[in-house]
């Protein structure tokens, strides 16, 4: 590399991430959009309406693996719920959209058809409020966060962690499945929410529409990036990084661990809710089947085939593991477990730190870690401070010449 | 009567084994004490007791006045209790000068560390620390690189920065140099008056070199405290360890 190209990559490292989900979100908001609405359908720059959504939704998911990388990434705490936290906004939206449809669905009635299937007379008092925007939009933030909060709060507290948690969250959003899957839970049951007819007085069905949604979708990467950006860039930041690879010494330093953890992952849920809020107008539909526990693996597959601790990595990883599997569930609809599997096992043992190590822009800490995961040597956080496994030998206080050999020993284990 | 520190009748027992069995220790501000014994005599638990990572089973611990023998470890080191570890623990991800940057006394709540810029006098108190543990050239390279005495300095230099005002240091010179040892060897001792400090040393010279008074622990209990003088001739402690 001449000593100029070298001095560019050293001046644009820091900013190659933010850079490359500038680029994504400039095509998914403006490019993609324009392309779509503007261009007319002779060109061949012509986007097509179904290819839009395709794309919003995408988005859609690379914000959630964006939220996902802070607390796993960044902060270590491996979850297996937030596809929850995602169908949790997406139902506030739903709500909304829901109650939107007034009078226009099969049986004209005021309240939403499945309502009516019921046979039950009026709203129940947890939908009140979601025929306005405003209100549906707050709940899609407020939901998952004040959920993610609560459940944060006694797990970090009991000092549940590692993979403990993940199966914890995993038996979280099993449980909130079977919960909406029933039908006197009152969100549909298995149809979930669906039908929609317009947002904010626009028709879904209109290309315009689902053009601007797009745009939004992009325009909320860019948000979702930024935050989670500005936090892994502030000391609170190095904190979580910290507390992901020795925990005990981070409390000793003075930090409340719970306290760094709950910010961190009810940032993530909060974003979470909002990719889903995004998403759910995009797709037409919600339904339980989203909080699937294996949804929730697929997210952290996403992130760790883009490569965790990056931000921009687990929206690369999004994009590109759910382009395959669009692709790949079209052309062979049985191959796709399998080749998912394969994937992860693939990335888990021979490029830990995914696409962005690949490209040569993983994380400075993963590279020192990586580095550093070499056999023999642990910086596994359960062992800081305990009893030694291998006690130093023994030492004489008579003795001086055998204490300053033991200190060499007690060195080494 | 400014004890700064007041272990009380302490016991901590692990299924049935009391790693520590009624022991009482007691401490002045601005005191050095080595504190040695055999492997297994409880050193490390006491430390253990004292930050809030074990709880006792019996006894009270008392710091500054108060009552920490309940207080969870952020806030019993929020009160200036400050400790490195037995094997040196550093953040291996960050730099040097990061390591030190979250190890500044201050403070440490998430929405003041979101926003935190490092103010002229942290910048100064890191750059000092720097200069004293020998690492001002390396304060950009990532600690989990660094060689086990370079760590254990750094580690020495993250208590230092957090200014407590007593500071536990388990073997704090294994693995280093002889050169290294002696000048561990002044940078504890010049603390000791500012700082209340409490060593573990197994390296005989060194505990030497610097204690004053020293506390001999065997199997949970304090067997000897006084001068390194009088210890070392205690029948007692010579058995103890001759046995070992
Ligand atoms: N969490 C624990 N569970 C069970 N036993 C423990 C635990 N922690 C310490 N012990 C036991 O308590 C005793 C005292 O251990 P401690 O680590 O305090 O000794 P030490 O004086 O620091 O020894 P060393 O010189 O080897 O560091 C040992 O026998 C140890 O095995
Ligand atoms: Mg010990």
């Amino acid at each position: 590399m001449t000593p100029a190209l070298a001095r560019l990559r050293a001046w644009l490292g820091p900013h190659l991430n933010t850079g490359i989900i500038a680029i994504l979100c400039v095509i998914v908001s403006i490019v993609v959009p324009i392309c779509n609405a503007v261009v007319p359908e002779s060109s061949a720059l012509h986007v097509p309406d179904f290819f839009v959504t395709v794309i919003g939704k995408l988005t859609c998911y690379a914000i959630v693996a964006v939220a996902m990388d802070l607390v796993w990434g960044y902060a270590g705490i491996l979850s297996l719920c937030h596809a929850l936290f995602f169908a949790l906004g997406g139902y506030a939206m739903g709500m909304y959209l829901m109650r939107s449809i007034g009078k226009q669905g099969m049986y004209a009635s005021d309240l939403p058809d499945f309502m009516v299937f019921l046979d039950w007379k009026e709203l129940p008092w947890y939908w009140y409020g979601f025929d306005h925007f405003w209100f549906a939009a707050l709940m899609a933030l407020l939901v998952p966060g004040v959920i993610a909060y609560v459940f944060g709060f006694f797990a970090f507290r009991s000092r549940i962690g590692g993979v403990y948690f993940s199966i914890v969250t995993q038996a979280l959003t099993f449980a909130a499945m079977l919960l909406f899957f029933r039908n006197a839970t009152g969100f549909g049951g298995n149809n979930g929410l669906t039908d929609f007819k317009r947002i904010l007085g626009y028709p879904l069905r209109e290309p315009s529409t689902r053009a601007v949604l797009c745009a939004l979708a992009g325009a909320g990467l860019a948000l979702a990036y930024a935050l989670c950006r500005a936090v892994v860039g502030s000391r609170a930041g190095r904190v979580l990084t910290a507390m992901r690879d020795v925990e005990p010494k981070v409390r000793f330093c003075g930090y409340d661990t719970v306290r760094y953890k709950l910010f961190a992952w009810t940032l993530s849920a909060v974003l979470c809710g909002f990719a889903g809020a995004l998403y759910v107008p995009q797709v037409g539909i919600i339904n339980p089947s989203e909080m699937q526990p294996s949804s929730s693996v697929e997210i952290a597959i996403w992130v760790a085939v883009g490569g965790r601790g990056t931000l921009a990595g687990a929206a690369i990883g999004a994009l590109l593991v759910n382009g395959l599997k669009s692709w790949l569930t079209a052309a062979f609809p049985a191959a796709w477990l399998y080749v998912l599997g394969t994937l992860f096992v693939v990335v888990t043992l021979a490029m830990p730190g995914g696409i962005m190590q690949l490209i040569g822009m993983g994380p400075r800490a993963w590279n020192v870690l990586s580095r550093f995961r070499t056999p023999g040597v642990k910086v596994d956080a359960s062992v800081v401070g305990s009893p030694s496994s291998a006690p130093p030998p023994a030492v004489t206080l008579v003795d001086d010449k055998a204490s300053s050999a033991s200190a060499g020993g007690a060195a080494g284990s | 009567m400014s004890a700064l520190l007041k272990v009380d009748d302490v016991t901590v027992s692990f299924d049935g084994f009391r790693a520590l069995d009624h022991l009482t220790l007691t401490l002045e501000a601005g005191e050095l004490r080595c504190l040695v014994g055999p492997n297994g005599a409880g050193k490390t638990t006491l430390q253990d007791v004292i930050t809030g990572k074990t709880r006792p089973t019996s006894g009270k611990v008392h710091f500054d006045g108060r009552d920490i023998t309940r207080l969870p470890e952020h806030v019993i080191v929020g009160l200036g209790v400050g400790r490195k570890f037995q094997r040196p623990t550093v953040f291996p991800g960050h730099t040097v000068f990061e390591n030190l940057e979250l190890s500044l006394h201050g403070s440490k709540a998430v929405t003041r560390n979101l926003f935190a810029r490092l103010t002229a006098e942290e910048r100064q108190a890191i750059d000092g620390t720097l200069d004293l543990i020998g690492l001002s050239d390396l304060r950009a390279k990532a600690a989990g690189l660094l060689s086990h005495g370079q760590k254990q300095w750094l580690e020495i230099g993250m208590l230092l920065v957090q200014q407590p005002k007593l500071l536990l240091v388990d073997e704090p010179v294994a693995g280093m140099t002889q050169a290294e040892i002696e000048r561990t060897a002044e940078i504890l001792a010049s603390l000791a008056g500012k700082h209340t400090v409490v060593v573990v040393e197994h390296d005989m010279d060194f505990v030497r070199s610097i204690a004053r008074t020293v506390t001999v622990l065997h199997e949970g209990r304090v067997l000897a405290e006084g001068p390194m003088k009088d210890v070392q001739a205690d029948p007692q402690v010579i058995e103890v360890y001759l046995g070992a």
